[in-house]
């Protein structure tokens, strides 16, 4: 019997068969036959407990919401406060904590970001950055990156791969041209026409495995930007929030963007919140009629507080200097497992603690998941290139985690090398 | 166990993030080596003595404690005189004692949270900083509230100073906004390893209390003797200084003046001469009223100067008196002037000979100020053995001052902000604080057996040296100053070039051995950047 006080079942296996029944049958079958039999029950920090008990050291943090960790305890207490005073909020008047935390969000920007548009999830948020650039340039097109990952929601959706846009008939390619990523000649070719309301960037892909931008590439985007009046919209979904090393990972680009997009991790992993950062010239719509974009639930009140708490732990110069560590020791960690099976274990991507680990088969970083997820650690395959295992350790943890961390690794990345369903297939 | 309780972590937000900082500088300081170390501390030594004067100052203007002059002077003593002592010294290179066949690796504590006091405020920070330096471990700095902003300023000094010549970032912390509920905290969380504790016996307490390591030392009440084989003329000289320097704020100042009778209207004329008013008894009975009302230390005394507290006390003496001598009787508790007074106020008791001088000395350690110090101004070593033996103090210091005696600063004592009062004044630490206590050792053990040898160990050391930030900025992996792994491809790559520079070595058969050999450097190699 698992007892969760609000609701309870009898076991793991009665579970899993109303997943499938009540809610997901595809999904909850999907990781059935993946290897990976994961409820998630318990979480505590970077830990991770399934119902079974096991425990699992989380590299996934579902793209970085659980940045901070799971159940962060100053954002736990700070949201628990709130809640003495505060609730969702209501969305037509000034709001005391939509206001504190867009004062927040702008003095942690990129200069010229001047306002601040709320979201309850960051495809709402991706849509307003869309909306907002199409009102200030008058024009339809939305440059975006084949592969791109930005959301689900109505004009996210149209960014991204079409294997999400097309299952809803939602996928517009006249509207949303798509260029391949570190290809400038292409972007410049898309941005000829001077018809391009925004390109729209992740500053580093995530669902696409993390692929690194050229030195240089994001800051020549940029300037065509500029030459070809279009908005640059950062994503900074799962590059923000110091996950780079540094708060926003744009700035160390030394972009300044027209708009950025945070959420994810914004939301201390407790209340869910998005939010969107525009400059004076592509938040004019906010002047013109203030009710342009509607959201309920967007900046909800309790959304605010933890955000607030997430941002201020976030900003702390002793955070900042964990994440150098954490990120220095993780890189020398992988670089040297990467020695010892140099071709199977064939790349990493770093920047910060945003990592891609690529292996030497089309869908390597399926095996390795597996191998992790029977050592305890649960990290991700990138859904739209396989082979690379997004690889993403909190900003807090401790140094005797990481240390585990890579023992679990380095142990996982020699079994699945060893695989003989995989020795099978790179062969075949 | 998969479900282990999480370890105690009880500092509340930035201030637990302090210490999880510091705690990975720790890590990263101790695979720095003995050169490494030896630049980082002098460089902070540097930064510290060229400051000495400011923080002198400014400790004076913010606690209203002390002389400037002095405090500079403990302040140079501090920095680079900690540095000039323990010059030769190293703390970070493996000893070998070839015929023990033991080597002895040392092992840093880790984090220290040093405490630091009101009265000996800056000073204390750089010695305990400059001690943790050299000892590879990192340091959070909790000062008293009454100095916390010169302090803070101080430790954030260090910190760069420390940073710019490659200690780790966060290796020197300090915490701005002290209160006791926080630093409780500090002191129970389980990163913190060792707690440096000098101040009031409350936070001494605390610090043990704490569960973790501690090194808390108690209070002083110094008893000084002056047996009939004094050159009375020096040690009334001696006395007068000691008991002035920094208005007595010092725990190592005399407290209780302890005159053989034979020689004890001469001490007084000489101390008079030396700058020392002696109160008759109405104006020590002023004194007692003003400076124990309640039978409590009037803590407005503290670190005063002697006119402005005869002022107070309403008693008339000279502008330039310099310590202020209050006679009394009786060595009991309830006499007020046998208690710490932390100002320049000297108690007087007169006594027919040295053996009682000694049991009076003993009555004051019974009342405060056991396993701290005692002075003795006397030619005759049988006297001086006897005094230590049975007076329950750690250090007696001889025919010298005992504020910069038993501190270290004129004796051959380690110089320390920082008394061990050892077991019988309830501390761990017996000693005069020194880097020592701040580092364990691993001891490799071989077998005894004469016929199972120990290889050579010397000039081996498991450290390396470090010339660039740490920890490294996170650059891109696709940038070309990130760090790369050189990966063994690359190394086959390299050795066909060197094979084919010295063919006629012939390889053959050895080349694939020696592949691996190479191969295996650069993994040891990689896995000292991935500790360091």
């Amino acid at each position: 019997m698992h007892d969760y006080d609000a609701f309870s079942f009898d076991s793991k296996a009665e579970m899993l068969e109303k997943s499938a029944h009540y809610w997901n049958p595809d999904k909850t079958r999907f990781w059935s036959d993946s290897g990976v039999d994961l409820v998630i029950d318990r979480r505590e920090g970077y830990l991770l407990w399934d119902m079974d008990g096991r425990r699992l050291i989380d590299v996934h943090l579902n793209g970085g919401t659980y940045n901070l960790g799971h159940r962060n305890p100053e954002v736990v207490t700070a949201v628990k406060h709130a809640m003495d005073r505060f609730d969702v909020g209501n969305h037509h008047f000034p709001s005391l904590g939509r206001t504190a935390l867009a004062e927040v969000l702008v003095e942690s920007a990129p200069a010229g970001l001047t306002k601040v548009a709320y979201a309850s999830g960051g495809g709402e948020a991706i849509d307003i950055a869309l909306k907002s650039a199409r009102h200030a340039m008058q024009k339809r097109k939305i440059v975006s990156i084949v592969k791109a990952y930005h959301g689900h929601t109505g004009l996210a959706v149209a960014t991204g791969d079409d294997r999400f846009a097309k299952l809803f008939l939602a996928d517009r390619p006249e509207e949303f041209p798509q260029v391949p990523f570190n290809d400038l000649d292409a972007m410049e070719q898309a941005l000829r026409g001077r018809d391009v309301a925004a390109v729209i960037m992740e500053t580093i892909p995530a669902t696409y495995g993390f692929p690194l931008p050229r030195p240089g590439y994001l800051e020549a985007v940029k300037a065509l930007c500029e030459k070809y009046d279009a908005l640059y919209i950062a994503d900074e979904v799962q590059t923000g929030l110091m996950r780079t090393g540094e708060l926003w990972g744009i700035t160390k680009h030394g972009i300044e963007p027209d708009i950025l997009v945070s959420g994810k991790g914004l939301s201390g992993g407790i209340y869910p919140i998005a939010a969107v950062l525009l400059s004076e010239r592509a938040g004019a719509w906010l002047y013109e009629d203030g009710f342009g974009h509607i959201s309920t639930f967007g900046g909800a009140e309790l959304g605010c507080v933890a955000a607030l708490k997430t941002l201020e732990i976030t900003q702390r110069p002793e955070v900042r200097s964990m994440v150098h560590y954490i990120a220095d020791q993780v890189g020398a960690g992988l670089r040297q497992v990467q020695a010892q099976y140099p071709d199977w274990f064939v790349g990493i991507r770093q920047n910060g603690v945003v990592l891609g680990l690529e292996f030497a088969h089309p869908e390597g970083a399926k095996y390795v998941m597996r191998q992790l997820y029977e050592l305890g650690v649960w990290a991700i395959f990138s859904t739209l290139d396989p082979r690379v295992l997004q690889y993403k350790p909190g900003i807090l943890m401790t140094p005797d985690l990481v240390e585990e961390l890579l023992d679990r690794t380095a142990l996982a990345i020699g079994r699945a090398a060893a695989d003989p369903a995989l020795s099978r297939r790179r062969a075949s | 166990m998969s479900d282990q309780p999480q370890q105690i972590v009880t500092a509340p937000g930035a201030a637990g993030h302090v210490l999880e900082r510091a705690r990975w500088a720790a890590r990263a300081y101790a695979s720095y080596s003995a050169s490494d170390v030896d630049r980082i501390v002098r460089a902070v030594a540097d930064v510290a003595h060229a400051h000495a004067e400011k923080y002198a100052e400014w400790a004076v203007r913010e606690t209203g404690f002390g002389v400037v002059e002095h405090k500079v002077r403990k302040n140079q003593a501090c920095s680079r005189g900690i540095v000039d002592t323990y010059a030769g010294q190293d703390f970070t290179t493996p000893r070998v004692r070839i015929d023990d066949k033991i080597v002895e690796v040392p092992r840093p504590a880790g984090v220290v949270l040093a405490l630091t006091p009101s009265t000996n405020p800056v000073a204390t920070v750089f010695f305990k900083v400059i001690l943790a330096l050299m000892t590879r471990n990192a340091v959070v700095v909790s000062p008293h509230p009454m100095a916390k902003e010169c302090c803070h300023d101080a430790a954030q000094l260090l910190a760069r100073a420390a940073v710019e010549a490659g200690a780790p970032d966060g290796i020197v912390q300090s915490i701005a906004e002290p209160t006791i509920p926080l630093v409780e905290a500090l002191m129970a969380d389980v990163r913190t390893n060792v707690i440096l504790a000098t101040g009031g016996t409350g936070v001494v307490r605390a610090a043990y209390s704490s569960g973790n390591p501690a090194i808390g030392v108690g209070p002083g009440n110094v008893p000084v003797l002056v047996d009939a084989t004094a050159d009375v003329r020096a040690a009334a000289q001696r006395l007068v200084e000691s008991k002035a320097f920094d208005n007595s704020v010092l725990c190592t100042n005399e407290s209780v003046l302890i005159a053989e009778e034979a020689v004890a209207d001469q001490l007084v004329r000489e101390m008079e001469r030396a700058g020392a008013a002696v109160l008759g008894a109405d104006d020590a009975q002023r004194l007692r009223d003003y400076m124990f009302p309640d039978g409590r230390l009037n803590v407005g005394v503290v670190g005063k100067d002697a006119s402005w507290i005869a002022q107070q006390a309403g008693i008339r003496v000279g502008a330039r008196t310099k310590v202020l001598v209050a006679p009394f009787a009786t060595a009991v508790p309830e006499e007020p002037l046998t208690h710490e007074k932390l100002s320049p106020v000297l108690g007087m008791i007169r006594v027919p000979d040295a053996a009682a001088g000694i049991a009076t000395a003993r009555a004051i350690i019974r009342i405060a100020g056991a396993g701290h110090s005692a002075a003795i101004h006397s030619t005759d070593p049988g006297t001086v053995m006897r005094y230590a033996a049975e007076v329950p103090v750690l250090r007696v210091s001889v025919n010298v001052g005992n504020s910069t005696g038993s501190s270290g600063l004129d004796t051959n004592l380690a110089p320390t902000m920082t008394i061990g009062t050892g077991f019988v004044g309830r501390s761990a630490l017996g000693e005069n604080l020194q880097p020592k206590h701040l580092v364990d050792w691993t001891r490799i053990a071989y077998n005894s057996d004469p016929a199972e040898a120990m290889p050579a160990y010397a000039g081996r050391s498991p450290w390396h040296d470090h010339h660039t930030p740490v920890p490294a900025y996170p650059r891109p992996s696709n940038d070309e100053r990130a760090p790369r792994a050189q990966a063994p491809a690359h190394v086959d790559a390299l050795i066909d070039r060197i094979g084919a520079r010295t063919a006629s070595g012939g390889a053959g058969t050895g080349d694939a051995a020696f592949r691996e050999q190479v191969r295996r450097l650069v993994v040891e190699e990689l896995s000292h950047l991935i500790k360091g």
